[in-house]
């Protein structure tokens, strides 16, 4: 059965009341303006003792009695048929106890799994590997896209043809639009490949016992890769088992089980040990994804007041044999345009597959969309904040664009001389979109022990956002417990369901579940406290650890000696994500200012300060919040002025695969990040929580890249912005 | 380039003290002292749980005429001073001071990340000086004293430094957290009155990809504070 439930939603200055349709089952949703004792406090998260002390037991860290160590053979050719694998050599030196070979494949890219080993040391197994002799037939390759797309280029795949047909979205006359334009901007941005160097490399503990498998793995989805290893091996799901703990980074290029996860299994199974099976940097950089290319040929046109009159996006990217390099998104959804057309073409070239990484195709697509909404404002000679409040569809962003401003003092600032000395400082604004509403799906269980604690099962996994901690919160929150009260176990296939993390999911579609499986628990509860208290379990309110009668709150019974009253061993309940009830916005508005300094002598970039404004519905946890708003922003700081994957034309080799020649972004590179929130009560679920972890990333380069073009006078429309493209743009060499 | 001093950073961090050899403490090591040493392997396995396969080590190859010390390719017995304990080990003399840490004898805190020391992951101190320990090899960590992250603390009793990391949010996924704590609780010690500069400094060789610098920097100074009111 179903109510109607009236919500009060929005924000500040824009409530208005929603009727929206919820089961009977789901506890009332959160309202606007709800008094918490728990959620909403900033909180320190709760695994960070094991972490601070070394003790949080990661994938790799995994140590079974009697465990091999796995390796992987890869191909040195981009493009080659592989004629003959010779394992004898390697299976005959000491220590070694199993090898593989990955039969019958091409080699597509440099890197590809050839083979694989376990022997007793990470030394003998990569001694093994040199002994593996292989026969490859090269074939001709190509690792740069201006060159895959050529008529006379290698072909990636027999089938021909690297350029896929365009993906095109069209909306009113492009051609008409670019008519009634004042002023118009025609140019071609480019942004590289960036790999996600997650910390943790890509990897699994595999051990076998008869036909049940345990895997530990280095994922941020346990329940796809027991699917994949049920499928791989003919077993039903149940004998499978994935674990994942703690996790060292995924940034999205962790679902599924990969090679590296069914060698470490199928060699375990060879060898009748356990394996384990951890990639190099290496290989991480060549073989596990990263975010595609993108060459974004963008024509924007806007009337004299800066409303746009036209849009359009031609776009090539490559996601290396992988695909979905697409960065149309942006274009779509940010800013309002009544003639807009895009065309997405992916081009197939020789090099390691994409995976997705921190809200893909958005980082690109907003960097040129966003600089070529600067390089139209110059035009029209429109301050570039107003350019864009013109073009804002979002009520929440127009609000975000007034607090951030006032909080970066925009006016001042754009306005400031740009010179002292040799340094040019600059400022930039850029919008963000996201939607972190979360799916259903996922089920969640809590159990009340007679000792009077509580614990919070979900199989979903805590990819470093803190997760752990905040369904905790939302547990001890509907429970009226204080949080010391709570635990909470996750990373296991052995409990209910959960989603993937990915897609800035996690914390819209667990919260709901987690809620509604302690509103479940509590109503058990209230019914065994009932006769004790001589009341009606509606009667009852549980609040500090303490239940009492409603009305008369002198009749009160400690929740411990309520969980005394438990027969057997402990009382539990299971929750679920119902549908989204549709509320009141199902995207998230988020704006972005950043500060620049540029050295016109050097060309060297430093970002100096950044202002973030974001809607995150209900924030459960504001300090780890904090901590996504910081990681989302220097993740851009990287992508905007450092980071490179560079493949070698000559050999198809990436020629940067560690982590000096890659550069990331280090604490001497970290700007000053000031984060607000503003809360909107939007209606979705039973909790309102939103994901946060993408949103955060979308318009972080972006607005660095509009910040250098102020500083300097002159855009750098290609990404990374190194010292030769400023000085370049500068006309200094 | 001036902006990125991390690759020199980390070279001076794992610049060995140059007089190491001839400090005595058995860095060098003769058939004598190595079967001395062999022998107390034996004793320190029965006491620290090692297990027998670990102190097993198979006789050692005789020592090149004129050659002080001969070691491997197989492996060999040699002592490692962790965390104020003895600790015998039996690996092969290519096998990174990381590499013994981790796999040989469970340490896992210190984490394997770039191998090649330009993440800061893997820092432990080398009498109290912070080294990448995966660009040293493990025999030629022999008469040191090392520290690990297993040396700071324990979840029950955190050090101020650990302490602050938590009420901080210093870390997310936490991969990088043990790496940076080390380097940390070295400049701390060596400077218990850090600027912000000089925290960045003493860190600027670590990668944290969760982009938790701001919190690290918050934490150090909370951490330094906490100490200074102590004193
Ligand atoms: S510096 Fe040793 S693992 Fe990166
Ligand atoms: S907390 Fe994840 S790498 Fe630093």
């Amino acid at each position: 059965m179903a109510r109607r439930v009236t919500l009060r939603l929005g924000f500040e200055g824009e409530l208005r009341d929603v009727v929206v349709t919820i089961p009977d089952d789901e506890p009332a949703p959160w309202q606007w303006g709800e008094k918490f004792s728990v959620v909403g406090v900033a909180t320190p998260r709760l695994d960070g003792p094991l972490k601070a002390t070394g003790r949080a037991p990661y994938t790799c860290d995994i140590q079974l009695p009697g465990m091999l160590y796995g390796a992987i053979l890869r191909s040195p050719y981009p493009h080659a048929r592989v004629r003959s694998v010779d394992l004898g050599a390697a299976r005959r030196l000491a220590g070694v106890r199993a090898a593989l070979e990955r039969s019958g494949a091409t080699i597509r890219f440099a890197g590809q799994e050839v083979a694989a080993v376990a022997a007793v040391s990470p030394e003998i197994a990569r001694d093994a590997l040199r002994l593996i002799k292989v026969e490859y037939a090269p074939m001709p390759f190509v690792v740069a896209m201006d060159e895959a797309s050529r008529p006379d280029a290698p072909d990636v795949f027999e089938s021909g043809g690297n350029v896929g047909s365009p993906h095109l979205n069209e909306i009113g006359n492009v051609a008409a639009g670019f008519e009634t334009a004042a002023a118009s901007v025609d140019a071609v941005y480019t942004t590289p490949v960036q790999t996600h160097v997650s910390l943790e490399t890509h990897g699994a503990v595999a051990s076998w016992n008869g036909d049940e498998l345990t895997v530990w793995c280095s994922t941020q989805g346990i329940f796809g890769v027991r699917d994949d290893l049920a499928v791989h091996f003919s077993l039903p799901p149940e004998n499978v088992r994935v674990i994942t703990a703690y996790l060292g980074g995924g940034f999205g290029s962790k679902f599924g089980a990969g090679h590296e996860v069914i060698f470490a299994a199928e060699l375990a199974r060879m060898a009748r040990a356990p394996v384990k099976l951890m990639l190099s940097r290496a290989e991480e950089h060549v073989a596990t994804g990263n975010r595609p290319s993108s060459r974004q040929h963008v024509r924007i046109g806007a009337a004299r007041d800066g409303a746009l009159t036209a849009l359009e996006l031609e776009q090539h990217g490559s996601g290396g044999i992988g695909g979905g390099s697409g960065s149309a998104a942006p274009y779509l959804s940010l800013y309002r345009c009544p003639n807009l057309r895009t065309s997405e073409h992916n081009v197939n070239i020789n090099a390691g597959p994409a995976s997705p990484m921190r809200a893909p195709g958005w980082p690109q697509g907003c960097f040129a969309l966003e600089l070529a909404i600067d390089e139209l404002a110059r035009k029209l000679n429109l301050d570039r904040l107003e350019m864009r409040r013109r073009n804002n569809p979002s009520p929440v962003r127009a609000l975000e664009f007034e607090l951030g401003a006032r909080a970066f003092r925009w006016e001042e600032r754009a306005r400031a001389p740009k010179a002292r000395g040799p340094m040019r400082r600059g400022v930039g604004v850029a919008s963000a979109v996201w939607h972190g509403i979360g799916a259903s799906g996922p089920q969640a269980q809590c159990v009340a022990f007679r000792d009077g604690r509580v614990a919070v099962r979900i199989g979903t996994q805590d990819v470093g956002t803190g997760t752990r901690t905040i369904i905790a919160m939302v547990a001890a929150e509907e429970l009226g417990l204080p949080l010391s009260s709570v635990i909470a176990e996750i990373g296991d296939t052995r409990y209910l369901f959960s989603l993937p993390s990915g897609g800035s999911m996690t914390a819209p579609s667990t919260t709901p579940a987690v809620r509604q499986a302690a509103a479940h628990l509590k109503g058990k509860l209230m019914r065994l406290a009932a006769p004790a208290l001589g009341a009606e379990p509606e009667d009852l309110v549980i609040s500090d650890g303490v239940v009492r009668v409603r009305a008369e709150p002198n009749r009160a019974m400690q929740f411990a000696d309520l969980c005394r009253r438990i027969s057997g061993d402990s009382l539990a309940a299971d929750g679920e994500h119902v549908p989204n009830y549709g509320g009141y916005s199902m995207t998230q508005a988020g704006c972005q200012f950043a500060g620049v300094e540029v050295d016109i002598e050097t060309g060297i970039v430093r970002v100096v300060d950044f202002v973030a404004v974001h809607d995150a519905g209900a924030i459960v946890d504001p300090l780890t919040a904090r901590s996504q708003v910081n990681g989302g922003i220097i993740m851009g700081v990287g992508f905007a002025l450092f980071e490179d994957r560079r493949l070698d034309p000559q050999t198809g080799l990436m020629v940067n695969p560690t982590m000096d020649d890659y550069k990331l972004p280090g604490v001497l590179d970290t700007p000053e990040i000031r984060a607000y929130f503003v809360e909107v009560a939007n209606g979705i679920t039973n909790t309102g929580v939103l994901g946060l972890g993408e949103a955060v990333h979308v318009a972080a380069a972006a607005a660095i890249g509009c910040a250098v073009a102020d500083a300097i006078g002159a855009p750098v429309r290609d990404l990374p912005l190194t010292p030769d493209r400023v000085l370049a743009a500068l006309g200094r060499v | 380039m001036s902006r990125r001093p991390r690759d020199r950073d980390i070279i001076e961090k794992i610049a060995v003290p140059a007089d190491s050899a001839a400090d005595g403490g058995g860095s060098t090591l003769s058939r004598r002292s190595f079967l001395k040493g062999a022998g107390a392997a034996a004793a320190a396995a029965s006491l620290l749980g090692v297990s027998p396969a670990e102190a097993d080590v198979s006789a050692p190859n005789p020592p090149l005429a004129g050659s002080a010390e001969r070691l491997g390719p197989g492996p060999a017995a040699f002592n490692l001073r962790i965390n104020g304990a003895a600790r015998t080990v039996a690996a092969e003399p290519r096998v990174t001071l990381l590499g013994v840490l981790r796999d040989h004898l469970g340490l896992t805190g210190t984490k394997l990340v770039c191998d090649r020391g330009a993440c800061g992951a893997c820092t432990v101190h080398l009498d109290g000086a912070p080294v990448a320990s995966c660009m040293m090899l493990a025999v030629d960590a022999r008469g040191h004293e090392i520290t690990t992250i297993e040396g700071l603390g324990a979840p029950d009793r955190m050090n101020a430094l650990q302490n602050a990391f938590v009420s901080n949010d210093a870390l997310q996924c936490g991969f990088c957290t043990p790496g940076i704590t080390m380097a940390l609780s070295a400049a701390l010690g060596a400077n218990p009155n850090p600027s912000p500069e000089e925290i960045k400094r003493a860190i600027a060789g670590n990668i944290c990809r969760c982009g938790t610098y701001p919190h690290v920097i918050e934490a150090a100074l909370a951490a330094a504070k906490a100490a200074r009111g102590r004193a």
